[in-house]
């Protein structure tokens, strides 16, 4: 909002009637607060509408403008809510309104929670809308927490699985470090109606996840992917010969191989057999100052792992005192 | 390495009571009441609690209870759990919780629950693992769990958590630091650790350490100095806390402090506010930095206030 065009409430007829409501800060407030002239006129008509209860076309205005202002504000929103419910308003206005107001507020609580409460109103009519809406805001922070709440909670209350798990991919061509898009990818593929579950998708999820590793080894999100593709089926986990091969070719790839490492270390605790290939690609990875071969291969890898990740070297250490001597 | 510039933060949060003309006071306005939590928490932790005047500040606290027994971010203000926790843990800084109407502020906390066991932030309905925690904190500050449905809240809690060990805001929401905290102090809180991988989380956890020896609160994600609090407080509830490289963590907090005006930021040379001084005081806190006040992970209050306040309940039973 410029404040050069600004027109004081003061001076504005329609709020001739309404004596402003100062805050009361008490005596000495401990974490005073300052106030700027404008925001704190539209808060002090907003105190006194508030204290009236005035459900009227003039304080819905008066709330825009206190949003405009500070949005994080949710006694503000609250008033709003009881006057839009009191005049009955057009509830995909207010939509409108709050696309206006949610690019640059895309972290307020407040404006997800109002959305919220709004399209729940507005019910199954409201999918595709905010379907599209959160792909607006993802598409300026695709990691945005708030953007992704709201789309779980659309999808499950109001519907608009079909095109969910393209939409993942999509992001995860863009950028496959997104853990966001990941953990959406899971929860499409463990929750959508339309898919079947896990079980029935974990094949080709898992040669979806194997393309994204090797393209990427580094990326903790991938491998954890893997891994969640097999929760609460360890014997699939340390059996599937697509999950020790993911290990094998990037351990033989002899670079960004921490989390093949630690893969490898997960199956081993788990009672996976290791075939020679496997043992000959993490030997290769020992250097001179490693010590000698160990017959455990388990020893070896917390070895490797104790150098090549400093910063968690302590975890590397007791994931080698859990092993069985 | 630098030192704590403790006496520049005290004078940074006495000072931020001062300052007239920051849009960042003007913003803050409604959520005052967190921001007192912070900065008495930070003043306390670092032994000059006594510098503000308890009286002022209880009253002030009072004045912004809401007839329904919740408390809002200012005076005038709605009241909302978020700031219910805020106030009974300034109280309980100031050893003052026999001020409130006890009944008035459980039955506030306890009207929140829901169905499902989760807990909603207001009359509004907002659901969030964070509530569970507030709630759950809150009532055993005022020894009143027993008034809510335990089980059914640690089930919702529960039902958060994500293949990764992590937890997120609502089940199927992607884990986060800061709701890891929620979650693993609520299941503290109830005796429930139980329902927690420690090893899966502990690893997540850790992993949370970038290069600068900050802690991040997501995958690929900057590291800031508030998940010095969220991440290792976690650790520390679910006894991992060994696995990060403590004197990293220490450098990174200390670069993030303005030496000259006190203070501490999110990230080395970036401007200071009140949140994040509190995090990176209470971060130092935990990794046992010199002279500081010990802090209680699951209650984030100083460990004397939390000892004060079981040994009271106790004395009374």
């Amino acid at each position: 909002m410029d404040s050069d065009d600004r027109i004081p409430l003061s001076e504005r007829p329609e709020w001739s009637d309404v004596t402003p409501l100062p805050q009361d800060d008490g005596p000495n407030p401990i974490v005073a607060i300052a106030y700027k002239e404008d925001f704190a006129e539209v808060m002090n008509y907003f105190r006194a509408v508030y204290r009236a209860d005035e459900r009227s076309p003039r304080s819905l205005d008066l709330t825009a403008e206190a949003i405009a202002i500070n949005p994080g504000n949710y006694t503000v929103w609250h008033f709003r809510r009881l006057i839009l419910e009191a005049l009955n308003v057009n509830l995909h206005d207010e939509l409108n309104f709050l696309d206006d107001i949610a690019e640059s507020n895309t972290k307020n609580y407040q404006i997800w929670h109002h959305r919220r409460w709004v399209a729940q109103k507005l019910g199954t009519d409201a999918s595709r809308k905010e379907i599209e809406f959160t792909k607006n805001i993802l598409s300026l922070d695709s990691k945005n927490y708030h953007a992704w709440s709201h789309r779980q909670w659309v999808l499950q209350a109001l519907g608009g699985w079909e095109d969910e798990l393209d939409y993942c991919h999509e992001l995860l061509e863009e950028d496959v470090f997104n853990n966001s898009a990941w953990n959406q990818r899971y929860f499409v593929i463990t929750r959508s109606p339309l898919l079947g579950g896990l079980k029935a998708r974990r094949e080709s999820e898992v040669s979806y996840t194997v393309e994204a590793i090797l393209a990427h080894p580094e990326n903790e999100s991938s491998w954890r992917y893997l891994r969640g593709l097999y929760s609460g089926d360890t014997h699939s986990w340390i059996t599937a010969p697509q999950v020790s091969s993911v290990c094998l070719k990037v351990l033989s790839g002899k670079r960004n191989f921490v989390f093949a490492l630690s893969t490898l270390m997960n199956l081993l605790c788990h009672g996976f057999q290791p075939s020679q290939e496997l043992r000959d690609a993490v030997d290769a990875l020992r250097t001179p100052d490693d010590s000698p071969t160990d017959p455990d291969l388990a020893n070896t890898v917390c070895l490797i792992l104790e150098r090549v990740d400093p910063i968690r070297v302590n975890y590397w250490l007791w994931k080698k005192s859990k092993l069985p001597q | 390495m630098g030192e704590l510039a403790a006496e520049k933060h005290v004078k940074y949060i006495l000072s931020v009571e001062k300052r007239k003309d920051d849009f960042q006071s003007v913003v803050m306005e409604h959520l005052r009441m967190n921001g007192a939590y912070w900065g008495l928490t930070a003043l306390d932790i670092l032994g000059k609690l006594n510098t503000v005047d308890a009286d002022e500040v209880v009253s002030w606290v009072m004045s912004c209870q809401h007839q329904s027994g919740g408390f809002a971010g200012n005076v005038g203000h709605d009241p909302h759990i978020l700031y219910t926790l805020s106030a009974v843990q300034v109280l309980a800084l100031f050893d003052k919780l026999d001020v409130l109407d006890v009944d008035k502020v459980t039955d506030y906390v306890v009207g929140l629950q829901n169905e499902d066991g989760s807990f909603s932030g207001d009359i509004w309905g907002e659901v969030d693992s964070r509530f569970s925690y507030i709630a759950i904190l809150c009532l055993s500050l005022l020894h009143q769990l027993d008034k809510i449905n335990v089980e059914k809240a640690v089930n919702f809690v529960v039902s958060c958590k994500n293949m990764d060990g992590g937890f997120g805001c609502i089940p199927g929401g992607e884990s986060h630091s800061g709701q890891i905290f929620c979650c693993v102090g609520a299941l503290a809180l109830t005796g429930s650790l139980h329902h927690i991988d420690k090893d899966l989380l502990g690893w997540w956890l850790c992993e949370r350490q970038v290069k600068s020896g900050g802690l991040n609160g997501r995958p690929e994600k900057l590291p800031d100095v508030c998940y010095s609090w969220w991440v290792l407080s976690s650790l520390i509830m679910i006894d991992r806390v060994h696995w990060i490289n403590k004197e990293k963590l220490v450098k990174f907090i200390l670069d993030c402090q303005d030496t000259e005006n006190g203070g501490i930021s999110d990230r080395p040379d970036d401007a200071v506010d009140v949140y994040h001084t509190y995090f990176g005081i209470a971060g130092l806190s935990l990794l046992e930095y010199p002279a500081l006040k010990a802090i209680d992970p699951a209650y984030a209050l100083p460990v004397d206030v939390v000892n004060r306040i079981r040994l009271r309940k106790k004395l009374a039973v």
